[in-house]
């Protein structure tokens, strides 16, 4: 009897031990995961509030008459330092920058890894690895060799306008930041893209070759149209990155109508007149934060894993 | 003046050599394979023709054309890569026009030879899928297809059926040469296996370390091999290479094996080639393929030169269609194919016939053949 008993009753200690493994695995994820939500919680409800609600309430209390008035007032009527007509025109400068900023350091990006990948030329590696350091530079330090370099441009830009007419954009604060970003994202791109071209068939090139597919009708046929999911990536990364930049731009536009939305947030929480209004400002927080948000949820569905089934092999 | 002639080609990648020299030759209509080792240079020599590899040095001409500095689209050759190499994005239809779209054919015209390369490769209900939703052999096929539509001077094939499983591959081998007598379109062809080598091929070119070890018929390579390599590389089984020392029998050279324990086997030569006199006590190599060493009622009936000598046999493996006997002679496992119903038991001793108008004979210093 007891030779049958004791293995069943190690078995269901074994079960045991499994679900105490379980519960504390799960507790300890749990947890994290709250500390990790509590701010955008406390954001969320603080943004739905009165003021007097704040000034009076439990900070982890949901609104009891919850309100979109701070939203409003935060998107249309709060004021960026001296003025006062909300962020919605930030928000609009914000896009205007990283929108292009982020198209061109991709497909340059792309372009570059392409060729270092399939057009290796004698010493693609050293040029490779001279693009890598530029991941590892610190921004700071190049803040002010940076502001020289912008400053001649603008003054370029200057002789242009009064010469021809046009400074084709040159000395204006938006475009600046864009080519800041896209100098300082060309590294991490290229890394993106070349890892991802590594693995790509070579063959599929050489039969565009045979096909008497030029250079850049291979890039645009063959290449763009199977690297969905590392364009998606390499999209999400450098939207995040630059959206949320407040270095480059502070130091570069910092003052005036180009102000981007990261900057002009620091300055509405930091006006120091009056109250502070924790709801309006909260609500001008999570309005900086959705356009990131967004791209997640709507870029994160291309990530089709198994494009490439099929090119080679079975 | 041959189809496809290439001359002293070489190529060198920094310090390495990769081809050392490489002259062949193709008629029209004709089936070069180039067959070896990997690391051999095969699909190198085939990427140079495609132009997908500069060359060094030489000259390779089609139909009386240099086309050594040519772009790969200029030279009007298709190719058939190892891994298919279909355009993932596009349907089977826009793989097979994207070369012509490429060179601006009107989409009507493109239409009329895909409808037509659809016929023949029996491909038409395949033509909007993505390759993703085709099997290995179908993508074969619309890889085929795809060279097929150019309408090329030369086809280049490269391991085209080294990614099917056994079956298929037998069942496309036979589709590639039914396509070649059809079509009579040149074709160069690479491979490691001998057997599509010796199946395909109206000339092999058998290559080592960058170089061609010998240039020749099916039947030539198969049957006169010029030196060891080529003689152990073809043939399934393999050629047996026996260690053997050649001594005189009467007034004729014999050639002398040693066996395990007991005296060595003498087998007297009728017609020895001349080169063999000079190695008269010296040891040799002596090939013989397993076909001819057999049992004595198998024995080729007409063959002039047949000696028969007792032989221990270690290991019977029947294969169905032959039975395989293996024996020891110059301390080597030695392969004899015999009858399927060959009575033979491992163990015993049995009296196998040596068909000495088929062997041949290297020199083990210079790997050479003795002629």
């Amino acid at each position: 009897m007891s030779a049958v008993t004791t293995p069943a009753r190690q078995a269901s200690g074994g079960v045991n031990v499994k679900i105490i493994n379980r519960i504390v695995i799960y507790g300890l994820l749990a947890l994290f995961a709250l500390f990790y939500l509590m701010p955008l919680f406390v954001m969320l409800v603080t943004s739905f509030k009165t003021m007097d609600e704040i000034q009076n309430g439990n900070m982890l209390a949901p609104p009891r008459v919850p309100t979109f008035d701070p939203w409003v007032k935060a998107w249309g009527e709060t004021c960026v330092g001296l003025t006062c007509a909300g962020i919605k025109g930030y928000f609009w400068n914000s896009i205007k920058m990283v929108v292009p900023a982020v198209l061109i350091s991709t497909m340059l990006g792309a372009l570059n890894g392409y060729v270092l990948t399939k057009w290796r030329f004698r010493g693609a590696t050293l040029v490779f690895g001279l693009m890598l350091f530029a991941c590892f530079i610190p921004f700071q330090s190049v803040l002010l060799p940076m502001a020289t370099i912008l400053g001649s441009l603008g003054r370029f830009g200057v002789t242009l306008q009064n010469s021809v007419g046009t400074s084709f954009g040159l000395g204006n604060p938006t475009v600046n930041l864009v080519f800041v970003h896209v100098v300082y994202g060309i590294g991490f791109t290229t890394l993106f893209f070349r890892n991802y071209y590594e693995a790509f068939p070579t063959e599929l090139v050489k039969a565009a070759q045979v096909d008497g597919a030029s250079f850049f009708q291979i890039f645009r046929r063959i290449m763009l149209p199977n690297s969905m999911p590392i364009f998606v990536v390499t999209v999400i990364y450098q939207f995040t990155n630059i959206w949320n930049d407040f270095l480059f731009a502070s130091a570069y536009a910092g003052t005036g109508d180009a102000m981007p939305m990261t900057v002009a947030l620091n300055n509405v929480v930091n006006t120091s007149t009056g109250v502070v209004e924790y709801n309006v400002n909260m609500a001008a927080a999570m309005i900086a934060a959705l356009p990131t948000l967004l791209i997640y949820v709507l870029a994160g569905r291309y990530f089709v894993r198994g494009l490439m089934a099929g090119a080679v092999k079975g | 003046m041959a189809f496809l002639e290439i001359d002293g080609l070489r190529k060198r990648f920094g310090q390495v050599e990769i081809l050392k020299g490489i002259d062949v030759e193709l008629e029209k209509g004709g089936f070069l394979v180039l067959v070896g080792p990997s690391g051999c240079g095969k699909s190198t020599l085939l990427n140079t023709i495609a132009g997908l590899e500069t060359i060094t040095s030489g000259e390779i001409r089609v139909d009386g054309r240099t086309i050594n500095d040519l772009h790969p689209s200029k030279r009007d050759i298709a190719m058939v890569f190892q891994s298919y190499a279909l355009y993932p994005n596009m349907t089977v239809a826009g793989n097979i026009s994207f070369g012509m779209e490429m060179r601006g054919v009107p989409a009507a015209e493109r239409q009329k030879a895909i409808d037509k390369v659809a016929k023949v490769l029996q491909i038409g209900h395949l033509l909007q899928r993505k390759p993703g939703q085709l099997s290995g052999g179908q993508r074969q096929r619309v890889a085929m297809g795809r060279a097929l539509v150019r309408d090329p001077k030369l086809f280049l094939f490269d391991e085209p059926l080294s990614n099917l499983d056994a079956k298929l591959r037998v069942d496309m081998r036979i589709e590639i040469k039914r396509l070649h007598a059809t079509t009579g379109t040149t074709i160069v062809y690479v491979t490691h296996d001998q057997i599509e080598a010796m199946t395909l091929a109206t000339k092999i070119a058998v290559m080592r370390d960058g170089e061609v070890q010998q240039f020749g018929t099916p039947a030539e390579i198969y049957n006169n091999p010029t030196n060891l390599f080529v003689a152990d590389f073809m043939g399934s089984p393999a050629m047996n290479l026996i260690p053997a020392t050649i001594g005189t029998s009467g007034n004729a050279l014999s050639v002398v094996l040693q066996r395990e324990a007991r005296e060595p086997i003498s087998l007297p030569m009728a017609n020895a080639p001349a080169g063999l006199s000079a190695f008269q006590g010296k040891p040799i190599i002596f090939g013989v393929r397993p076909e001819a060493l057999t049992d004595p009622e198998g024995a080729e009936r007409n063959a002039s030169n047949i000696a028969t000598a007792d032989c221990h046999i270690e290991v019977v493996e029947p294969a169905g269609s032959d039975t395989f006997a293996v024996t020891n002679l110059g301390g080597k496992g030695v392969v004899a194919r015999l009858r399927a119903d060959a009575n033979i038991q491992p163990g015993t001793n049995t009296p196998l016939a040596f068909n000495l108008t088929k062997a041949v004979f290297f020199d083990p210093a210079t790997e050479n053949r003795i002629r």
